[in-house]
């Protein structure tokens, strides 16, 4: 499908345009230049339009420098079922699923392949390979996690890509431990006695910067992709194992509309429910600090599994909630040393 | 001149794999396989091998990265025993069928529960349907020579299988013995440099691994791997026959022993097949006409050969180091029963007899015991109980 990729680049192309006559582009990125980068993720694939992944995917993938050859694996998830239907593969570069708990795992296998045949010469191509791996947050959070902190500490050259949709939306929109407090989910639905999930979502980007990895990022693609797709140049040629998080709205879990997924997006950070920041060698830097003070509820009332907290007598849950994305708020703005 | 020495099966193995000199090693400890990545690792530490040795979290992860080293286009190997390829579980099914040519030692221990860290065969035999091709090793010497082969099975393009070599836990592998091995050039000449037809690393011809195959593909797949597996047995062959000719050591599918003129016969696997040659070596002197049949290969398995074998029995006892808990038989059992079944070999008296579970030990008398009962049956053409458990305390 051309059109909608052309589409799609100018409409990229010109909020670009506009966001840099606010002075909101940094001088390194040039989205024109980079939305110029021929596409590594091939359009047909079957994702659903309003999926938050494949923008995630694609701007990682630019990154990527055009002249180097990537493995990219992927966990099981919608990610993977959507992009390699035999005999079909969407994947411009070599691609490799094996099972769900494991992508960590199995490109770390293919790095310290790169690295053994490198060493002794017998490489194919004399092309430099990057190592991306993929997952969902069931793949990342839960049960890959393992996998993926294994892989992290034994130091493997690749970028661990987490697309948080925060629940198993794959297999019909399961709760994950990455599921926001009191969403409506398939396995914590809201009903009369419990409110949707009870648990608040763990927070896997401070759990994985706490590995002490050279480079770890929580980014959304969000206003002319500068936050997603610089954070995944410097993943991709930071030496070492990296991880980026990224937040991936899924219209059928989350319940919005195909075309407010940039909104929703947008409104996770300014709401501060999904702050961009990086940690570098140790060091946090907030990469964007919302202007003002966004309640949460502005976030979450986009969203049908949020429905029943706006019902009167749950003023509770909402107030709850943003006393948790406060905390965990402040908590960052200490790590970043800015209070 | 071949090499003399004294080791253990481990080290047998380890030194095999230092050898072949293979590009990626991913292993977890788990008892008795752990000696095996230990002896690794030190070469590694050693610069006596250009291996990256990746030293997983888990046996998962072990498999999982051998998927990923292999599919990348180099070579792979891992050790393991029992719960460890449980926990493999999974992926040994993905390797198998993502047509990956891994190779596996296998030290054979019995899977919990109740935990126990010594030899039988439930690991293996639980993992039989996973599409590995199965290679079981008498002794530390036939450990090592399996593992020398198991690359040239694995690659071959006719079979692209994953291959796994057991041999049993404590007995072969912490066992010092007398070996023979082979030069270090000859082994590299042996076995070669492996080029994968198809390799995630090769740039210039990107590839997608692991596809989500669904009713118009997948059932074609499988064939296409059932009609690998059949492959297999030739190529077995034909690798042991050259291994035959550097070493003088030769091997086949399975091993006849005293089974020309055998009224009566064991089958069975691994080491226990030491002890039931040294049994029928003293029924022979005693002028009773035993014999023993020990298949090298489980997978695939050697359907013909055994049903040839035992054609001219009167009475055999197929002996199974793992139970199937179906309330009829081993696994072994039932497989060679069903061989001579489809090959109309039916004349033989056929029962079953489970030993050694938890490494319980198996003696010279407990085989004894087995050939008398063919005896009798010989004797009194009567049949008896079929499923057995050997020297239990009931």
């Amino acid at each position: 499908m051309p059109s909608t990729q052309n589409n799609f680049e100018r409409t990229i192309v010109r909020t670009a345009f506009m966001l840099s006559k606010k002075g909101m582009i940094k001088m390194a990125y040039n989205l024109k230049e980079y939305a110029k980068k021929p596409e590594r993720l091939s359009p047909g694939h079957r994702m659903c339009a309003g999926c938050g992944a494949p923008p995630v995917v694609r701007a990682i993938l630019r990154g990527l420098h055009p002249e180097d050859h990537a493995v990219i694996g992927s966990a099981t998830g919608c990610l993977e079922v959507c992009t390699y239907i035999y005999p079909y593969t969407a994947w411009e570069d070599s691609f490799i699923h094996s099972a769900f708990e494991n992508a960590g795992a199995t490109v770390s296998g293919a790095e310290a392949a790169y690295a053994a045949m490198k060493k002794k010469g017998t490489l194919p191509t004399d092309k430099e390979t990057k190592f991306i791996a993929f997952g969902g947050d069931g793949g990342t959070y839960d049960i890959g996690f393992q996998s993926l902190s294994g892989a992290m500490e034994r130091g493997h050259d690749m970028v661990y890509v987490c697309y948080d949709n925060g629940a198993y939306m794959n297999t019909g929109i399961q709760r994950s431990s990455a599921t926001p407090k009191y969403a409506d989910t398939t396995t914590t639905p809201a009903g009369s006695v419990k409110p949707g999930k009870l648990q608040f979502r763990k927070d896997l980007t401070m759990v994985m910067a706490n590995h002490h990895l050279p480079y770890v990022a929580q980014t959304a693609a969000i206003g002319n992709f500068s936050d997603i797709t610089t954070k995944a140049e410097k993943a991709l040629y930071t030496e070492g194992p990296c991880f980026i998080n990224c937040l991936a709205p899924c219209p059928r879990g989350w319940g919005y509309k195909t075309e407010d997924l940039m909104q929703i997006n947008k409104m996770a950070v300014e709401t501060r429910f999904w702050p961009l920041y990086e940690v570098v060698d140790g060091k946090y830097t907030i990469n964007y600090i919302p202007k003002e003070n966004v309640p949460v509820s502005e976030f979450l009332k986009l969203q049908k599994r949020f429905k029943h907290l706006f019902k009167p007598g749950n003023e509770w849950m909402l107030e709850d909630i943003q006393a948790e994305v406060d905390k965990r708020w402040e908590e960052l703005l200490h790590l970043a040393e800015m209070k | 001149m071949s090499i003399r020495e004294r080791l253990s099966g481990n080290e047998a193995v380890a030194t095999a794999m230092k050898q072949i000199n293979p590009d990626v090693v991913a292993a977890f400890p788990i008892t008795p396989s752990t000696e095996i990545p230990q002896y690794f690792s030190s070469f590694v530490a050693n610069g006596q091998v250009d291996t990256e040795f990746v030293a997983v979290e888990s046996e998962h992860s072990a498999m999982s990265a051998c998927i990923g080293a292999s599919a990348a286009g180099a070579r792979a190997m891992t050790a393991t025993s029992s719960n460890g390829m449980s926990l493999m579980w999974e992926m040994l099914y993905i390797a198998a069928s993502s047509r990956l040519p891994i190779v596996m030692n296998l030290v054979n221990r019995t899977v919990s529960g109740p935990l126990n860290i010594h030899n039988d065969h439930s690991d293996s035999m639980g993992a039989r349907d996973s599409g590995w091709i199965q290679i079981y090793s008498e002794t530390n010497q036939e450990a090592y020579d399996n593992f020398l082969m198991a690359n040239r099975i694995a690659e071959h393009k006719d079979v692209r299988l994953p291959v796994m070599i057991c041999q049993d836990g404590f007995i072969t592998s912490h066992a010092i013995e007398n070996i023979e091995l082979v030069e270090d050039d000859k082994v590299k000449a042996f076995v070669g440099e492996y080029k994968a037809p198809w390799a995630l690393l090769d740039a210039n011809h990107p590839v997608s691994v692991g596809p989500l195959d669904l009713q118009a593909h997948h059932y074609e797949h499988k064939r296409q791997q059932a009609e690998a597996m059949k492959n297999a047995k030739k190529v077995i062959q034909e690798v042991a026959a050259e291994f035959e000719k550097m070493t003088g050591r030769k091997y086949d599918l399975i091993e006849k022993y005293m089974m020309d003129d055998a009224e009566i016969a064991i089958v069975v696997l691994n080491s226990t097949a030491g002890t039931a040659k040294y049994v029928v070596n003293q029924l022979r002197e005693k002028g009773i006409k035993a014999g023993l049949v020990k298949p090298r290969v489980f997978r695939p398995f050697p359907v013909d050969e055994i049903a040839d074998a035992l054609k001219n029995c009167k009475a055999v006892a197929v002996m199974d180091k793992a139970d199937s808990l179906n309330a009829a038989s081993g696994p072994l059992f039932a497989e060679v029963t069903s061989a001579m079944f489809v090959k109309g070999v039916t004349s033989p008296k056929v029962i079953n007899y489970i030993y050694g579970l938890g490494g319980r030990d198996v003696k010279a008398d407990d085989i004894e015991t087995v050939y008398n009962r063919l005896s009798d049956i010989v004797k009194t053409g009567n049949v008896g109980e079929v499923y057995n458990y050997l020297s239990v305390r009931e």
